[in-house]
């Protein structure tokens, strides 16, 4: 096995070191009756590269991929061109194959791209510190409700309806253990009347912007009746691209920003792995979970890197920690620093340009399909288009043509009829202009 | 010098060494790098955008006002910044990187090929069903070998690591617990867990109940079944626990908490040492995460992305999370919701956004079809194999506190061998770091003083075991000699000397900032 460097005769000379008549005397305490043979796996034996790479491919072949056809989707994942120097780098051995930097004095590249990370989600969000990274955006927003819960001593968190369902759903089943989760009612291409629900009780409120249906929401009004109650807000940005071109969170009066940062260096993978972007003031800095990269100096006085207030995290504290994490999204947070630094301001300035300028268009050419009108005002690059057909049949029908048109709203909510007819379109800088045409003549033939 | 109670320095000494200045800073291959906020003019950028015109009227009068606040750089420039930053970094590619419990294998590169074909990579996770079947089948092919090779029926795919898998399989006890009408809210951890075990019992809102180990480090298995109880939802082990040791009395333990109703939540972060010789399926388990980053090498990354699949009993995958990925005879399809789900299925919920990390998915597949189950039962016995070789030939110098053996796939030490040396834990790891090799992990399990846990996996030839063998023995021979001098203030020869992390928690610097920040205009 090309993966294994011990030979027959290695492995005899270090069971004779150890003084083992054999590898099984090395298993002494497993029970007997749980060694099972080899045969009682239903699996096949080794393969050689050629023939597992043939194998992946032929399956892999049976899925769409995006970059292959006219490709509109979104809700929370984005298709955005990914510089080549991005997966190059981040294949680098030390990054690809390093630890976590525990040892910081052999982990400072890892350290130093952390900190230049957080620096940057901090910037982004227009917040005062970020932490290294969560899972991805859902469970950020989850994490950012346990911490608003732990902060004001309150159990109830309010979700607004723009809140993507399942990040809605990923909260619920976390923060509902700990406290009550209330829904605000779904309100395509409308904000909400959520400042009703605040109440005394209310540990936070949980509002998207852009929101699910791609509406723009004004989160000023909201932050300051939260805070006149003693509430928290939470602003969830799925699309992290939109802060090129919309004023930030933070700026809005945010408390905590969870936030999806896959459109930057990491691609559609399916839905996984994606980064979670974790910010807030620099005031709840001791009740934030994940890790924390901090500046600092060695021995010789040199500035360097280190992971810091650790005494939040589980592996100190144990039961009493902030949060169960140990992993963040390595790897991804990578991706997505070099790909912002690539960028830098001017690039993501007209990224983000790109982007609105693309998605408006393209609404305008689709509202003007008979049946079909648009149904957000305001949006960054993605929008919401209301249809004379339940959108999930009308779905089906572009991708028998090849075109992959956007998510249906009933696939987030099934049950609720008023949505059965939206479609959430997303449109970014690598839709072509033909991509463009021909969704559009598409759907003037399906509908 | 101040320590913590495992006797760990905290503070990062001082030296005042005279080293060969440089005139640049930089000393050979090692570069010093300045922040990437630090470098760049305005307006410059390595990405080629278009100015594209575009107009407000749609941005609901909330366009940015100002900059972000992002360097510009050229392509070149931040490729050179990122490859002498990786620079900095040890790896299992360039080195032996023993770190108990972590269990850094090679990471073989054709998983970073087949998990970049566009049918996985390039895929939505909302897109129709019908155009993402090629997606759907590795999972489901996956699936099939995490079930086949721990003996268990179903697997909950979702959970992104293994603390989140922890989680996930918490969640999935409660709801089974609630189904059955009853209220139960003890789980019990045993000392030598895993800090995410108790976390995560928290998380999931249950009470904390610490069992105790044994001297030759073992879980009590006797104080575990006297705390058994009515109130008691689970018991979550490590096996083999994180004394590189297997419980011998695990299917003991297993039958006393299915008796007292209780379900067997194991950790399977330590898969790596039992994987196609042993099913926990067999052992009692009802529910385990694997964590892919570990048995099945999808690469580490500095620290994630992870992933960590739950298997489940029968007795508990009913309770499995949204999504469901089932085949109806025809085709693949995701089941969403809960009201959906068919087969008797009372999902508890939903533990993230879409279906979990389908980047690792294709990477563990690969891994386990190059392997095959022949190939990943040699796996394991070569880890086993390796750690006891480890720990058989440095035993005599090194004290190992649970006597000769054998170890499971990690070999544990502790400080007593440095009794009296002056050197501590810390000393000794740093002082590997000159000698080329990453530190094996330190302080951990907590149930040891001055614990050094080494895991060399399987992907060490003997030569390099050797030569591990060869400077181990040879420092702590040294040691206890009173040659301490190469354990003064280790490590010399790394990029940094050790860094002082009380002052970076004292007060936290956690971001650049420009050196005069701009009055706001208020």
């Amino acid at each position: 096995m090309r993966y294994l460097p011990l030979t027959p005769d290695d492995r005899a000379q270090m069971l004779a070191k150890i003084g083992a008549p054999n590898i099984d005397a090395l298993f002494r305490d497993v029970p007997k009756s749980a060694v099972v043979a080899r045969s009682v796996f239903d699996l096949p034996d080794t393969q050689g590269e050629l023939t597992v790479e043939r194998a992946l491919s032929k399956m892999a072949a049976k899925s769409k991929a995006a970059g292959s056809l006219p490709f509109f989707c979104g809700a929370g994942a984005y298709r955005h061109h990914v510089p080549s120097a991005v997966d190059h780098l981040i294949q680098r051995s030390e990054f690809l194959t390093s630890y976590t930097p525990y040892q910081p004095e052999i982990a400072q590249g890892t350290l130093q791209y952390l900190f230049e990370f957080q620096t940057q989600v901090a910037l982004l969000t227009g917040m005062e510190v970020a932490n290294a990274s969560l899972y991805d955006g859902s469970t950020a927003t989850a994490e950012g409700v346990l911490m608003a819960q732990r902060i004001t001593r309150r159990p109830k968190a309010i979700l607004s309806g723009g809140l993507h369902p399942h990040y809605a759903e990923t909260v619920e089943t976390v923060a509902g253990l700990s406290g009550t989760v209330t829904r605000a009612p779904v309100t395509p291409g409308k904000a909400e009347d959520i400042i009703a629900l605040i109440d005394d009780q209310t540990a936070c409120v949980v509002v998207q912007s852009p929101d699910v249906f791609g509406l723009i929401r004004n989160l000023k009004p909201i932050a300051d009746a939260a805070h006149a109650k003693g509430a928290l807000l939470i602003a969830v940005v799925t699309e992290i691209v939109s802060l090129g071109l919309i004023e930030p969170p933070g700026a809005q009066g945010a408390d905590i920003v969870a936030a999806e940062g896959q459109s930057l260096g990491v691609g559609l993978n399916f839905g996984g792995p994606y980064v979670g972007l974790f910010a807030t003031r620099e005031k709840y800095l001791r009740n934030m979970p994940g890790r924390l990269c901090g500046e600092t100096t060695d021995a010789a006085g040199k500035r360097g890197y280190v992971l810091t207030l650790s005494t939040r995290e589980q592996h100190i504290r144990r039961e009493k920690a902030t949060s169960n994490i140990c992993t963040n999204s390595g790897l991804c947070c990578l991706a997505f620093t070099i790909h912002l630094s690539l960028l830098g301001e001017e690039g993501f300035s007209r990224l983000a340009r790109a982007n609105h300028a693309r998605a408006s268009a393209l609404a305008d050419r689709l509202a003007d399909v008979k049946g079909v009108s648009l149904a957000t005002e305001s949006f960054f690059n993605e929008f919401t288009l209301k249809l004379s057909k339940p959108a999930a049949s009308v779905v089906d029908a572009l991708a028998e043509k090849g075109i992959l048109a956007g998510v249906p709203a009933s696939r987030l909510l099934p049950h609720d009829k008023d949505v059965r007819d939206l479609l959430i379109v997303a449109a970014t800088e690598t839709n072509t202009d033909e991509d463009c045409d021909a969704f559009v003549h598409a759907l003037a033939e399906v509908l | 010098m101040t320590m913590n109670t495992q006797g760990r320095p905290t503070s990062a000494g001082s030296v005042n060494e005279n080293e060969m200045a440089t005139i640049s800073g930089d000393r050979g291959l090692q570069h010093e790098v300045s922040l990437i906020f630090e470098l760049g003019r305005p307006g410059m950028t390595g990405v080629d955008l278009p100015q594209v015109q575009m107009s407000d009227k749609r941005l609901a009068g909330l366009r940015r006002k100002g900059p972000v606040g992002l360097p510009g750089l050229s392509e070149p420039e931040v490729i050179r910044h990122y490859v002498r930053l990786s620079q900095l970094n040890y790896s299992i590619d360039a080195g032996l990187y023993p770190l108990g419990s972590c269990t850094m294998k090679h990471n073989p590169r054709l998983n970073e090929k087949m998990a970049r074909l566009p049918g996985f990579a390039d895929v939505h996770p909302l897109a129709p069903q019908q155009t993402v079947q090629g997606a759907f089948e590795a999972v489901s092919e996956l699936m099939k070998w995490l079930t086949t090779l721990t003996g268990m029926p179903a697997v909950a795919m979702s959970p992104k690591a293994g603390a989140h898998g922890e989680l996930c399989g918490l969640l999935t006890i409660r709801a089974a617990i609630e189904a059955r009408g009853e209220k139960r809210n003890r789980i019990l951890v045993p000392s030598s867990a895993h800090g995410t075990n108790p976390a995560t019992a928290a998380v999931a809102g249950f009470i904390v109940d610490e069992v105790p180990a044994t001297e030759d480090g073992h879980v009590d298995a006797d104080a575990l079944e006297a705390k058994l109880g009515s109130d008691v939802a689970a018991i979550m082990l490590t096996n083999p626990n994180t004394c590189g040791l297997f419980e011998p009395r695990i299917k003991e333990m297993a039958d006393a908490v299915h008796a007292a109703g209780a379900y067997f939540y194991c950790d399977g972060a330590n898969f790596n040492a039992i994987a196609g010789r042993v099913r926990p399926g067999d052992l009692g388990v009802d529910a385990m995460h694997i964590n892919l980053h570990k048995t099945f090498s999808t690469p580490h990354g500095g620290g994630g992305p992870g992933a960590g699949p739950v298997v489940l009993s029968a007795a508990l995958a009913p309770f499995a999370p949204l999504p469901l990925l089932v085949h109806d005879g025809n085709e693949f399809r995701m089941i969403e919701h809960a009201d959906e789900a068919t087969d008797g299925a009372k999902p508890f919920g939903r533990m993230c956004a879409f279906h979990g990390q389908m980047g690792m998915f294709s990477r563990a597949l690969t891994y386990m079809m190059s392997h095959g189950a022949d190939g990943i039962r040699q796996a394991s016995e070569d880890a086993v194999l390796s750690a006891n070789y480890i720990l058989a030939s440095l035993k005599d110098v090194m004290s190992a506190p649970f006597g000769e053996g054998p170890c499971m796939h990690e070999a544990l030490f502790d400080d007593s061998f440095l009794e009296g040396t002056g050197v501590t834990t810390l000393d000794f790891a740093k002082a590997m770091i000159d000698e080329g090799y990453h530190p094996m992990t330190m302080y951990f399990p907590l149930v040891v003083h001055g614990a050094m846990l080494i895991e060399p996996t399987e992907s060490e030839s003997k030569e390099s075991l050797d030569r591990f063998i060869y400077v181990l023995r040879t420092m702590a021979l040294e040691a206890k000699a009173g040659q301490t001098a190469r354990f003064e203030g280790a490590p010399r020869l790394a990029p940094r000397r050790r860094l002082d992390e009380t002052a970076a928690a004292r007060k936290p610097v956690l971001r650049w900032k420009p050196k005069a920040l701009p009055q706001a205009a208020e």
